[in-house]
């Protein structure tokens, strides 16, 4: 018994010392941009730099309108295929599956072939078509988590039940839908709201490639030319990932238990 | 029973069936217009020619130039090492947190970090590694000014493949926790005493009955971990610039300024990257469903 604890001691010291490390390099060399001392110089200047705010508050408006998509989206099929279709379940499932087998980068690939200005849909032919595809695609990325986390909230509330009582009482699709179902899986929808939006603030590859004026393409681009801010950046990213899935955390406590707890 | 009861309802059933389906009508729409066809759009051009009749070039292409052939073994070999290493570290962790007999706090504040970290990839990651072993990072400067050892004079470049392989790891070690944890959860408490009952030691319950248990989950993630890391672009380009010659870098090139000349060769390259990921998660798929016969 004595024995084992040791071990997973030491299996445990090796793991933080590996995780913690680079973290706290990060933290010390974004404080070292003045010479000789301690300052929050790199800090400063990122956040001084219109730049950083312009592709910001762009990758912020980005996410915000991903998660609105994925929630309009994701919210109506999940409920359906649970009260309607249970046959198509596996279809849809492979489905939002798919973004995890085929390569972000492979998917905008296809985006700018099939989208570009001379075709049927021509999103690329203006900054409002970019912006809208790149959403779309963000949406795309978002889906496997989008639809695990609203299809687990789904499961601890009785679908059917609720949707007769409210159909008796005379309502609609829509006020079902929005008004008794959505508001009963809220922090499960939440959960992959965050999980989302941590996903998609500093995203690479899409922004990039669809030249989108958006915060991932920023972080490379100064990666690139200067030494300090980079690591000021890195340590801003962190404190948001973290935010994101700190709020996951907490909103889980207020879930019903089945949902949280793994069902074996 | 069930016959008159199926008898007795066929008729209205089957007039609201085609309704149900319109339920669903807009995900199928939106996957069909924004995943399925511009994926199947990419890999109808890797088998055409530029006039765009069926042509099987561009994919003889792909076996045949030394630098894409190069790209892909890197990057096979770059996704397999970082995944092995990362299914490793983190089984043992997950070991350590379940079966440890640590405290509870450690449990879940190892599970929290995991779920941050395997979610901290991409640029930002790329430079916090920079910053501990870039040529002014805190681990290069203590260990050249400390212990006398310069890295980058050693022969060991840390911003290449090893390099990317331990950056890589700083997500994949997180994702295993955070997947196998509950694999290790469902190792039965009796299968453990049922062993020792029989006299089994330590190492023969492990060998013989947790490890085949857990065999399936443990190479489902594996592979899981493998096609996170071959399809990742961000980080790597954000570590090394473009001077690694991994496919991703490769079809980033293409993408943005045909450095293949030849527009159909980068459809192939991508569709390459399909066929890996694909198979890779075909075999995961099946080795879930055979690993959760037994955990349920």
């Amino acid at each position: 018994m004595k024995n084992s604890r040791i071990w997973a001691w030491l299996t445990m010291l090796a793991g933080a010392t590996y995780f913690f490390l680079p973290l706290i390099a990060t933290l010390e060399f974004s404080l070292r941009m003045r010479r000789g001392e301690y300052s929050l110089d790199a800090y400063r200047v990122v956040l001084a730099d219109p730049r950083f705010r312009d592709t910001f508050s762009y990758s912020v408006v980005v996410a915000v309108f991903t998660i609105l998509l994925g929630v309009l989206l994701v919210v109506p099929t999940a409920y359906w295929i649970r009260l309607k279709l249970p046959k198509m379940r596996p279809v849809v499932e492979f489905i939002t599956l798919l973004p995890l087998i085929i390569p972000a980068i492979v998917i905008v690939f296809g985006y700018i072939r099939m989208y570009g200005s001379n075709s049927v849909l021509p999103f690329l032919s203006n900054q409002r078509g970019t912006d809208l595809l790149l959403i779309i695609g963000y949406a795309t990325l978002a889906l496997p988590y989008m639809y695990r986390a609203v299809d687990t909230g789904l499961r601890t509330i009785d679908v059917r039940t609720l949707t007769e009582a409210a159909q008796i009482l005379g309502a609609g699709w829509a006020t079902i839908i929005g008004r008794i179902i959505l508001p009963n899986v809220l922090i499960a929808v939440l959960s992959g709201a965050f999980l989302t939006f941590a996903i998609v603030i500093g995203e690479f590859t899409m922004a990039a490639l669809l030249n989108a004026p958006a915060f991932g393409p920023y972080l490379q681009l100064m990666g690139a030319n200067r030494a300090y801010e980079p690591a000021a950046l890195a340590v801003i990213s962190f404190a948001i990932t973290w935010g994101c899935m700190s709020l996951i955390q907490y909103l889980s406590r207020y879930a019903p238990k089945s949902a949280t707890t793994p069902q074996h | 029973m069930t016959n008159m009861a199926a008898a007795s309802g066929p008729a209205p059933q089957r007039l609201r069936l085609p309704l149900a389906w319109v339920g669903i009508v807009p995900f199928l729409l939106f996957a069909l217009l924004f995943l399925i066809l511009p994926t199947l759009n990419l890999v109808i051009g890797a088998f055409q020619d530029n006039s765009g009749a069926f042509s099987l070039a561009s994919i003889y292409e792909l076996w045949n130039n030394p630098k894409i052939v190069a790209a892909y073994w890197i990057s096979i070999k770059i996704s397999a090492i970082s995944a092995l290493l990362g299914a490793l570290a983190g089984f043992f962790i997950a070991l350590a947190i379940v079966r440890g007999g640590l405290a509870p706090w450690v449990r879940s504040a190892t599970l929290t970090f995991s779920g941050v970290a395997s979610n901290f990839a991409g640029v930002p990651l790329a430079f916090s590694f920079l910053a501990t072993m870039g040529r002014l990072g805190l681990v290069t400067v203590f260990l050249r000014d400390v212990l006398g050892i310069d890295i980058y004079r050693s022969g060991f470049n840390p911003l290449n493949s090893w390099g990317l392989i331990i950056v890589y790891l700083f997500f994949q070690i997180p994702l295993m926790v955070v997947i196998i944890t509950p694999a290790i959860d469902g190792l039965k408490r009796e299968w453990s005493e049922a062993a020792a009952t029989l006299g089994a030691s330590n190492a023969q319950f492990w060998r013989m009955v947790a490890l085949p248990v857990l065999w399936p989950s443990l190479l489902g993630t594996f592979i899981l971990l493998f096609a996170n890391a071959f399809g990742a672009i961000a980080t790597a380009y954000a570590f090394t610039g473009s001077s690694l010659n991994i496919v991703p870098i490769l079809l980033y090139a293409q993408i943005r300024g045909d450095v293949l000349y030849n527009p159909h060769l980068g459809y192939a390259l991508a569709f390459g990257m399909i066929v890996i990921t694909g198979l890779a998660n075909v075999f995961y798929i099946w080795l879930r469903m055979r690993s959760e016969r037994w955990l349920k």
